[in-house]
């Protein structure tokens, strides 16, 4: 315990309890131990610095973007596409992105649309991931029918193409954030039904289960407080992976028309709405939130790829 | 063998069971088409009449009776917007939709597979580094995005390739295909390189692994002690084991292509099913919906089911286990 103290330790406590170190060397905790072998990779490095950068601006969008893109106000359509670079007439902002057919600042338009395409996936995945892993718990304690009947509906789930699924779900619900979210959650959550399942199951037959359930340990107990804290590591990347996939997706549904509202524009439907005007040359409409996706989404699924390979138990020698 | 042959075909029926009545139930939720049918100024009789026409006045589980017990005989309904049969109007469109996602799968395995079975055989050379970077970013990048990429530099900037459309067409057995003229296949290079990307980047690293894993066992080593040449070694030896799980992910691919060519298919106005599906959903055209749903659905479980068969026929370990 003392050990895990040491860790978070403001400096000035370190500093009093530095003659102890240097007496005994501390051994690593777990969470040191990971994070020193997840910074040893470059590529895993520049993708989370990056990462976490993308998700600083996207929180302070409405701090840092030069202009309040939702904003009637101050949007002069007056301004409509202008290049990269251009200053704006009373040359209070330079738009340094251009702008768009309204006359938006496009950095400022994307700032925005980070938050919205990072806040949809990041939310998606993370209820997915509760409500898949609350039934993929119960599909392994349980066993049984219960098992199989939650099984066929994963396999049915699953064998369906994801993109289907969300546009059937669309077109029949609506447009809208939450309707977006819903069919989100839907495509996924089945993926981690069958991974927290699949470890879980693995668990189960383990001896400190049977020595729970020779306690006389309620199942919720079981299943949260010893099954899940061992099922955690593969968890970990699969969520990982599906928001980016989530992220995705949503563009993708987005850019279709079958996605968020035009009141709510994620970096998807940025790109939808530049598609005219590239055809003109008037690339920045499109290009540039593209960038941002791509960047979003290949530091996301890159930390994951990292993290699978941190958190594999095989390569712990 | 013969169980899982039967486990797996009554898992596909039920899959599109279950999908039949989801879509039809969800799809006929949304609005009442009647109203787009009819003229604005329609009188209230004149609306139950066309209602009671179309049946849509019966109850919902009366209507998915009939719409199945229609399905078999392979009529869809009429689609609301072009007033004809729904199946017609897929059935129309596929061709195209197939020309494309057969061309993807073309050059996932003409690009992925030798860049594959290449830095397999040479890891950590600049091949590899390039087909493994090329792969993650293959996997990631949003699909769509990379089909505007490649309109703005191949057809607006450089003018080399039209931006979208089928172009002309030449009639192969009374169906219309682009890849037998230069001038078709020219409309076909960006979005069939579009669909194909993320296939590429599947192929690609699947071969990749397979090889490694392949080059280095005992066989091989004996192979090339007793002297086989390298390009014999290659096609002979080391590629027969890797492709098995290639083929199989091919088969699955073309599966996903077909569904997931809707994307390729709105950019490029490429006049195949997937196209056809965005302007029905969004005109609330929903016997076009179903039936689309249907069709890809069907050949998206039935090419699964074929792929595992094949499978079993292609891995002789796993036929003499289950016989």
């Amino acid at each position: 315990m003392k050990m895990m103290m040491n860790d978070i330790e403001t400096p000035a406590l370190s500093a009093a309890s530095a003659h102890h170190e240097t007496l005994v060397a501390p051994p690593e905790t777990p969470m040191h131990l990971l994070l020193r072998r997840y910074f040893k990779s470059r590529i895993g490095t520049v993708a989370a610095v990056l990462l976490v950068l993308l998700i600083i601006v996207a929180i302070a969008a409405p701090l840092i973007a030069p202009q309040d893109p939702y904003d009637l106000a101050t949007v002069s359509i007056m301004e409509a596409e202008h290049a990269p670079g251009t200053t704006s007439s009373d040359n209070k902002i330079t738009y340094l992105l251009g702008t768009d057919g309204a006359g938006r600042d496009m950095l400022s338009a994307i700032l925005y649309g980070l938050r919205i395409s990072l806040g949809i996936g990041v939310t998606s995945a993370l209820v997915a991931l509760v409500i898949g892993t609350c039934i993929g718990l119960i599909s392994a304690y349980f066993g049984g029918k219960v098992d199989a009947l939650l099984m066929r509906i994963v396999d049915v789930q699953l064998s369906v193409p994801t993109i289907l699924v969300a546009l059937v779900l669309l077109a029949v619900l609506g447009q809208g954030v939450d309707k977006t979210l819903m069919a989100l959650v839907l495509v996924q959550w089945a993926i981690f039904a069958r991974n927290v399942r699949g470890s879980a199951l693995v668990e189960r037959s383990k001896e400190y289960i049977e020595a729970a359930v020779g306690q006389g340990l309620p199942a919720r107990r079981i299943m949260f407080r010893h099954v899940l804290p061992n099922c955690m590591a593969p968890l970990i990347v699969t969520t990982t992976n599906q928001m980016a996939n989530a992220i995705t997706l949503e563009a993708t549904m987005s850019f279709l028309g079958i996605g968020l509202p035009q009141t709510k524009p994620s970096l998807g439907l940025l790109i939808s709405n530049g598609f005219d005007y590239m055809l003109s040359n008037q690339y920045w409409i499109s290009v540039f939130p593209g960038i941002a996706l791509v960047l979003l989404v290949v530091s996301v699924s890159l930390v994951g790829d990292q993290l699978r390979i941190v958190l594999n138990p095989k390569l712990d020698a | 063998m013969f169980e899982m042959l039967v486990k797996r075909a009554l898992q596909s029926v039920l899959v599109i069971f279950v999908m039949s009545i989801l879509a039809f139930v969800g799809i006929n939720l949304v609005g009442n088409p009647i109203h787009l049918l009819v003229a604005p100024d329609a009188s209230l009789e004149e609306i139950q009449r066309a209602s009671h026409a179309l049946g849509l006045d019966l109850p919902m589980y009366e209507q998915y009776l009939r719409f199945i017990g229609n399905a078999f005989h392979g009529d869809m309904g009429n689609s609301f917007v072009f007033n004809r049969p729904a199946i017609g109007l897929i059935f129309e469109r596929m061709p195209a939709t197939f020309e494309l996602a057969l061309m993807a799968l073309l050059l996932s395995a003409v690009i992925g597979i030798p860049f594959g079975m290449w830095s397999g055989l040479r890891p950590g050379s600049r091949v590899h580094k390039f087909a493994m970077g090329f792969s993650i970013l293959g996997v990631t990048i949003p699909v769509f995005w990379l089909g505007l990429i490649l309109i703005l530099v191949f057809s607006v900037n450089l003018g080399w390739l039209p931006s979208g459309g089928r172009g002309p067409t030449t009639s192969l057995f009374g169906i219309d295909v682009s890849f037998l003229s230069w001038e078709g296949i020219k409309f076909m290079l960006l979005p069939a390189f579009t669909l194909a990307l993320h296939n590429v980047a599947l192929v690609m690293r699947m071969t990749e692994a397979g090889t490694r894993e392949v080059a280095v066992q005992e066989y091989v080593k004996f192979a090339r002690a007793k002297g086989v040449g390298p390009m014999r070694l290659m096609f002979r030896h080391i590629a027969p084991n890797v492709m098995i799980p290639i083929v199989t992910v091919m088969g699955i691919e073309f599966g996903h292509l077909i569904a997931f060519s809707l994307i390729t298919e709105t950019i490029f106005a490429w006049p195949g099913m997937g196209k056809l599906i965005i302007d029905s959903v969004l005109q609330l055209d929903r016997p076009v919906v179903v039936a689309y749903l249907m069709v890809v659905l069907l050949l998206y479980v039935m090419i699964n089911f074929a792929v595992d068969m094949l499978y079993l026929i292609l891995d002789p370990r796993l036929r003499a286990k289950s016989a």
